[in-house]
């Protein structure tokens, strides 16, 4: 051919496209059907295959876990279970650990006053910044401890993808991409990763809803709060027997209201602003795996339960200085953490909620895994109590003293599954769809969601149940 | 054929080494391809030290992945790709697989097949031999597939496709000398390939051969020029648009950038 310089890629396309013409019209499918036939040719050299039998054995399984009537109880009593595990095994080392952390925090505050170190640096440091990792550590540490190998476990035998399955049909009629069941499925973990998981979606319509929707499954840095306003309030009017069976259910319920949201705004996203209808895949199911158990016990602590922990204490510790800066600057004889809180509490309260919940989760919008503990310090730091040693305590502290009720606490649950998403899943949620309108949407629809939700919870509650 | 065989070309004594993300300076690349869910990242993780998570379920890895490892005194950069049934397809996670492979130009290309579903992962394997020679087949779960009553014939899988095939298993880190060294003699360039790549009609031919000088004047340097004379003449959009806004040279450049730095801290992020 002629030696031209200037060969545009517009003369390329133009002459692929001629060429193209030229060409049968079925040339594509020719060297397709040929490419099967060699496949199966060097498949039918290569292998041997004698009988089957745990291949018969995962299919009975999975005619059980993925059948109609049976698969979506299970899953559920399968998550009941991880939840009743976790809140039973963590009730003791969490207040274990609570105690011994508090009981230090008053002993290095001791040491400060002899050492004559001034009052504000003291408290800025002991009651301020390690109150706060104190707090974060021990409501948080031992439930993820929990919860992740658990977890990790499910994942390792290859039951999400049979999750993912059982959902299909339900996401099919939300009109998103099946594939949203495994993304979400992520999201329990963490939301952020949830996002990024959602590259497995092909078509980016699909991709946007499952995106936006990630945000309403609760991550493990929502889970802990659940939890624990679950074993708290929730399951504190049942007795001591049924009282682990009751938090777990409504922990289950939360993320049944969650998965409700999911589906409900998939719908009406694909009804309106990201119209179109869901497209097909397939889903391998892929064959049971024994777990490994030295690998998910590793995976499990150090990369999920220390990584967690470890961004809750670099978020909790400058949280737990602004709260004690907030409390203890006082001009005019009044706290800023009062002021502002005042200021949110009409707010609050038509939510079923009060200003110092408002207050905390602007707060915590770095990260949602400080929210109670920062809502603990706020309250503490009005002056009415100076140390928490046990769940008793935070149950006297909170319906006593602040006046919380089972209204509170359920709004609570659901603001906390609802509400903006924390500020790494917003960044996350830009770098994936790199458009400042979608990532602005999925900060502020689920807490608009959020506000009509608790608005409304609050106005009944009120209305017809005398709270 | 059981797995402990094949040590004709087995170097027992050549020593490997776990670099972690701590690559540095590096003497080749590794891809690691493969369909979803056969353990791509279980190898790379023996073989890197890292911890990159893995999980029993399709679409685990959607980011590449690097890591480093070092064999027979040579240091090799291993970039993980997400697990893909094709290079055909759009979506993001088959794209970075096949950007990579494509003008990432690794050294050497490991897919790594399930024994017990060979079948459906040989389509991948040929989409791969299409685009580079370089190419060794990880034949993985083979203790899974034993179970099974599945038996692969590697020698003859290997014998067909034209690249070397070795069975392994990935979780216990057996065979693993046998493939690295497989692995190393390929990216050497000491053992040649023969690739098995369908022929087209001579009329099809003959167009690739037409455009293939175009591709080459328009975009100089762009490897692979003959697998996006094979999409334009399909009518792959994607590509089609690439190659119109230059955006085909970009991807080349930033294919060859070496960007572990960035890889890495998304696989940290994805690992959540």
């Amino acid at each position: 051919m002629s030696e031209s310089l200037a060969v545009t890629t517009g003369d390329i396309v133009r002459e692929a496209a001629a060429l193209r013409r030229s060409l049968d019209a079925g040339f594509r499918e020719e060297v397709v059907t040929s490419l099967y036939g060699e496949v199966e040719r060097i498949t039918r050299r290569a292998v041997q295959n004698s009988g089957s039998g745990p291949l018969e054995l995962d299919q009975r399984i999975d005619r059980i876990v993925t059948s109609r009537l049976l698969g979506l109880p299970l899953m559920l009593g399968i998550l009941a279970v991880v939840f009743w595990l976790t809140i039973v095994g963590a009730n003791v080392p969490s207040q274990m650990l609570a105690s011994a952390f508090f009981w230090f925090e008053d002993l290095a505050a001791g040491w400060f006053t002899q050492l004559g170190v001034p009052w504000w640096i003291t408290g800025f440091v002991w009651h301020g910044v390690y109150r706060g990792l104190a707090w974060v550590i021990s409501v948080m540490l031992p439930p993820m401890a929990i919860f992740f190998p658990l977890f990790t476990i499910l994942e390792d035998l290859g039951y999400l993808p049979r999750v993912a399955f059982n959902l299909d049909y339900l996401f099919k009629r939300a009109g998103a991409h099946g594939k949203q069941a495994l993304s979400m499925a992520m999201g329990f973990g963490c939301n952020a990763a949830g996002v990024i998981a959602t590259r497995v979606i092909d078509s980016p319509r699909e991709r946007l809803v499952a995106i936006l929707t990630n945000n309403f499954v609760p991550c493990n840095g929502r889970f802990p709060t659940l939890i624990m306003l679950a074993t708290v309030f929730v399951a504190a009017s049942f007795s001591p027997a049924v009282a682990a069976l009751v938090a777990a259910g409504s922990v289950v319920a939360i993320v049944l209201v969650g998965v409700m949201f999911t589906l409900v705004v998939s719908w009406v996203l694909s009804r309106t602003v990201l119209r179109g209808e869901a497209s097909a895949f397939t889903l391998e199911l892929p064959p049971y795996r024994r777990p490994a158990v030295a690998r998910i016990l590793y995976t499990s602590l150090i990369d999920r339960t220390l990584f967690v922990l470890w961004r809750a204490i670099v978020t909790a510790a400058p949280a737990g200085a602004v709260i004690w800066l907030l409390a203890n600057i006082s001009p005019g004889g009044v706290s800023l953490a009062t002021r502002t809180a005042t200021f949110l509490d009409p707010l609050g309260s038509a939510m079923g909620l009060d200003g110092v919940i408002l207050l905390a989760y602007i707060i915590a919008i770095p990260a949602n895994e400080i929210v109670v503990p920062t809502m603990l310090m706020v309250y503490m730091s009005q002056g009415m109590m100076t140390e928490l040693v046990s769940l008793d305590g935070l149950r006297t502290l909170l319906v006593d003293e602040h006046g919380w009720t089972l209204l509170t606490a359920v709004n609570l649950m659901l603001f906390s599954l609802l509400h903006n998403p924390c500020a790494t899943t917003i960044i996350t949620i830009y770098k994936e769809t790199l458009s400042a309108k979608w990532t602005a949407i999925g900060a502020l629809m689920p807490l608009a969601l959020g506000f009509v939700v608790t608005l409304l919870t609050a106005a009944v509650a009120r209305a017809f149940f005398g709270f | 054929m059981s797995v402990e065989h094949n040590c004709e070309t087995c170097p027992v004594h050549a020593e490997m080494a776990q670099l972690g993300a701590a690559v540095g300076a590096f003497d080749r690349v590794v891809a690691l391809a493969g369909n979803p869910n056969t353990g791509k990242s279980t190898l790379f993780n023996s073989l890197t030290g890292l911890r990159q998570h893995t999980g029993n379920w399709p679409g685990k890895t959607v980011t590449r992945a690097e890591g480093g490892f070092q064999f027979a005194g040579v240091r090799y950069k291993l970039v993980d790709l997400p697990g893909t049934y094709s290079l055909l397809s759009a979506s993001d996670d088959e794209e970075v697989a096949r950007n990579f492979l494509l003008f990432g130009r690794p050294d050497c290309t490991v897919v790594v097949v399930d024994a017990s579903a060979l079948e459906r992962n040989l389509y991948l394997v040929l989409q791969v031999l299409e685009i580079t020679d370089r190419v060794v087949v990880a034949v993985n779960l083979m203790d899974e597939a034993k179970r099974r009553g599945i038996e692969v014939d590697t020698r003859s899988l290997a014998r067909d496709l034209g690249v070397p095939a070795i069975p392994i298993v990935a979780r216990t880190g057996e065979n693993m000398m046998a493939l690295l060294g497989e692995v190393a003699a390929v990216a050497s360039g000491e053992t040649a390939t023969q690739p098995l790549r369908s022929k087209g009609t001579p009329a099809f031919e003959h167009a690739v051969s037409k455009l293939v000088p175009m591709i080459e004047a328009a975009a100089p340097g762009v490897p692979n020029a003959r697998w996006i004379a094979i999409r334009l003449l399909d009518g792959d959009l994607p590509v089609e648009e690439a190659l119109a806004s230059g955006r085909l040279a970009e991807l080349v450049t930033r294919q060859q950038a070496p960007d572990a730095r960035f890889s890495r801290k998304i696989a940290l992020q994805g690992s959540q």
